[in-house]
């Protein structure tokens, strides 16, 4: 039986109570919109990038702490990365929740990121880990339609 | 919170031996991550019998083959089994007559049926549609797409702050356009009892035919669709002990009757010639294509194991397990209950201080207890009383006051994880 706090760690319950830049970014030039409509999560991410790079991020929506803490983390994590740094990081971030090359691996030099490995012993919860990423992803595309998990 | 008030819906009946009801169902022994499973999820789909089980399996074992085609002896078998449990499935909602009972893939399907036939046949522009605000998806959404394709209008009538309809919205929704009301037995988001009889002699005093969407409503109690006078009811066997992929659709007579075919193939003719085609009698007109054989058969066991068990005692168990829980819940702090109706049936549905209900989810599952989060197939009831999602206990007739402690203990787990609450 897997702990659940190894799911529910303290930095992904305090991101969760606390979500970091939270709300609308005033300088935004890209924007998209996300659903979950497994379980009606909704999130925007709000980007302003500039010469390739993120130079100011955001996010809003309504979610599961495990969401909201993807969300808020993958913020804090994205300031001032190229936009293809952060696609990769996305890649990278994806692997580690959906085990998808075996577990363990995955989290290293992923910083606080790193958190969120425990998702891959529920696999019923991926979505909720990677629902704020793909939103982000279609924000980098400047795909202005809503993405769905499913 | 304070107390809730509950009716029983059907009054008292006859005590059910829940222990040995419990040894029925195979899966009950089941555990989920070492705990013992507590299975309350029913409103979404119950656990199957023993007899249901074996059942399906002697038909593969023994009688598999088509239905109303061959003269060969298992053809034969299985024709009379399929066609017993049509008679099985009649007496148990009381229809008058076999040919009233058409056997779809679920509730859904036999809800599309009505909306496409009845509704495509007798819907024209600006005649109107009424459903509630507590519909399962089910039972708006072929509505909508009919409503869409003919310039009809959907209307639909409130629900008040404990989840009931406001029947004075009703009546006065009620007019010459009005071709058709559809409404659920039971919320399968909220628990409310509607009172469909009332509900359906008020529709027709106006002449206008009424469709029950009782999905939630036939596992149950024990459903009479003459004394409702009801012209449709819709319900899904694994709702009630049987095998998925099978439902029925009862419909009166000589509405069935004048309503086009639901889709052309094998079994739904008499006769087929390149310039025309005469359809079958009921209910084969609505039953085109080989049917799911085993699952009717299924069903047919499933209608004989509750009616061996007595709808009423079920009922009446269920009822007292559902005060329980809500007397036992509504003393957990931060519990607030969504839909507290004047009439209950089977469920709760709450939510808990600002936990989502997803992160519920996952930690009653580590305590071998499954429950149902998030919107239900029910977006509008949850945007009605604004909460995006929520976490629903059902219970049906294995589950026991034990289990409801179970849940409430894991609860205060929530609560710990979630430092307070
Ligand atoms: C009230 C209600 N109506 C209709 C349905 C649809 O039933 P099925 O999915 O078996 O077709 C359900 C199932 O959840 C329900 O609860």
């Amino acid at each position: 039986m897997s702990d659940l706090r190894d799911l529910y760690q303290e930095l992904i319950l305090d991101h969760n109570r606390k979500p970091r830049n939270f709300g609308p970014l005033a300088d935004a030039n890209r924007s998209a919109r996300g659903v979950n409509p497994l379980c009606g999560d909704k999130v925007a991410v709000h980007l302003h990038v500039e010469d390739g790079r993120v130079t100011g991020v955001s996010f809003e929506g309504t979610g599961c702490a495990i969401s909201i803490a993807s969300a808020s983390v993958m913020t804090e994590s994205l300031k001032e990365r190229s936009c293809d740094d952060a696609r990769e990081l996305f890649e990278r971030f994806h692997r580690m929740v959906a085990a998808d090359d075996g577990a363990g691996s995955a989290e290293a030099g992923m910083g606080k990121l790193a958190a969120f490995a425990g998702v891959r012993d529920y696999p019923a919860r991926v979505k909720c880990a990677t629902l704020a990423w793909h939103t982000l992803r279609a924000a980098l595309d400047g795909e202005d339609k809503a993405v769905s998990t499913e | 919170m304070g107390q809730v008030k509950t009716e029983a819906w059907n009054g008292p009946g006859e005590a059910l031996d829940v222990a040995r009801v419990r040894e029925d169902f195979p899966i009950l022994g089941e555990s989920v991550h070492g705990k013992p499973l507590v299975y309350l999820d029913n409103a979404a789909t119950a656990q199957k019998p023993r007899s249901v089980i074996e059942r399906v399996a002697r038909y593969y074992e023994t009688e598999n083959s088509n239905i109303h085609r061959g003269v060969h002896r298992l053809s034969e078998q299985a024709t009379r089994a399929y066609e017993d449990a049509r008679g099985a499935v009649r007496r148990f909602v009381n229809a008058a007559q076999d040919r009233e009972i058409v056997f779809v893939r679920g509730a859904t399907e036999a809800i599309n049926l009505v909306a496409r036939c009845y509704g495509g046949a007798n819907l024209e522009a600006g005649d109107e549609v009424v459903i509630s605000a507590m519909e399962h998806h089910s039972n708006i959404v072929p509505w909508q797409i009919i409503c869409q394709e003919k310039g009809a209008i959907l209307r639909v009538i409130p629900i008040d702050d404990r989840g009931d309809v406001v029947m004075e919205r009703y009546h006065r929704l009620l007019g010459p356009r009005t071709r058709i009301v559809a409404l659920p037995h039971v919320s399968n988001a909220l628990g409310t009892v509607n009172p469909v009889k009332e509900m359906i002699a008020d529709a027709h005093r106006q002449g206008i035919p009424v469709l029950v969407d009782g999905a939630q409503g036939a596992p149950h109690a024990a459903v009479d669709v003459r004394d409702l006078d009801c012209d449709f009811y819709a319900f899904s066997s694994h709702k009630m002990y049987g095998p998925t992929g099978v439902g029925v659709l009862y419909g009166k007579a000589a509405l069935l009757e004048a309503m086009p075919p639901y889709q052309g193939g094998g079994d739904m003719i008499l006769t087929v010639s390149f310039e025309a085609t005469e359809y079958n009698a009921l209910p084969y007109k609505f039953e085109a294509g080989t049917p799911n054989i085993a699952g009717v058969i299924g069903m047919g066991a499933a209608v004989e194991y509750l009616t061996g068990l007595g709808i009423e005692a079920v009922s009446a168990h269920e009822d007292r397990v559902l005060a329980y829980a809500v007397e036992r819940l509504a003393g957990v702090s931060g519990l607030r209950f969504v839909g507290t109706p004047a009439r209950r049936a089977s469920l709760v549905s709450f939510v808990f201080g600002d936990v989502h209900a997803h992160d519920i989810g996952t930690i009653l599952d580590q305590e071998g207890i499954a429950v149902r989060t998030g919107h239900h197939c029910a977006m509008p009831v949850m945007d009605r009383f604004g909460v995006p999602a929520t976490v629903r206990a059902s219970f049906a007739c294995y589950n026991t006051e034990a289990e409801v402690d179970v849940l409430a203990e894991g609860l205060e787990k929530v609560r710990r994880l979630f430092d307070g609450v």
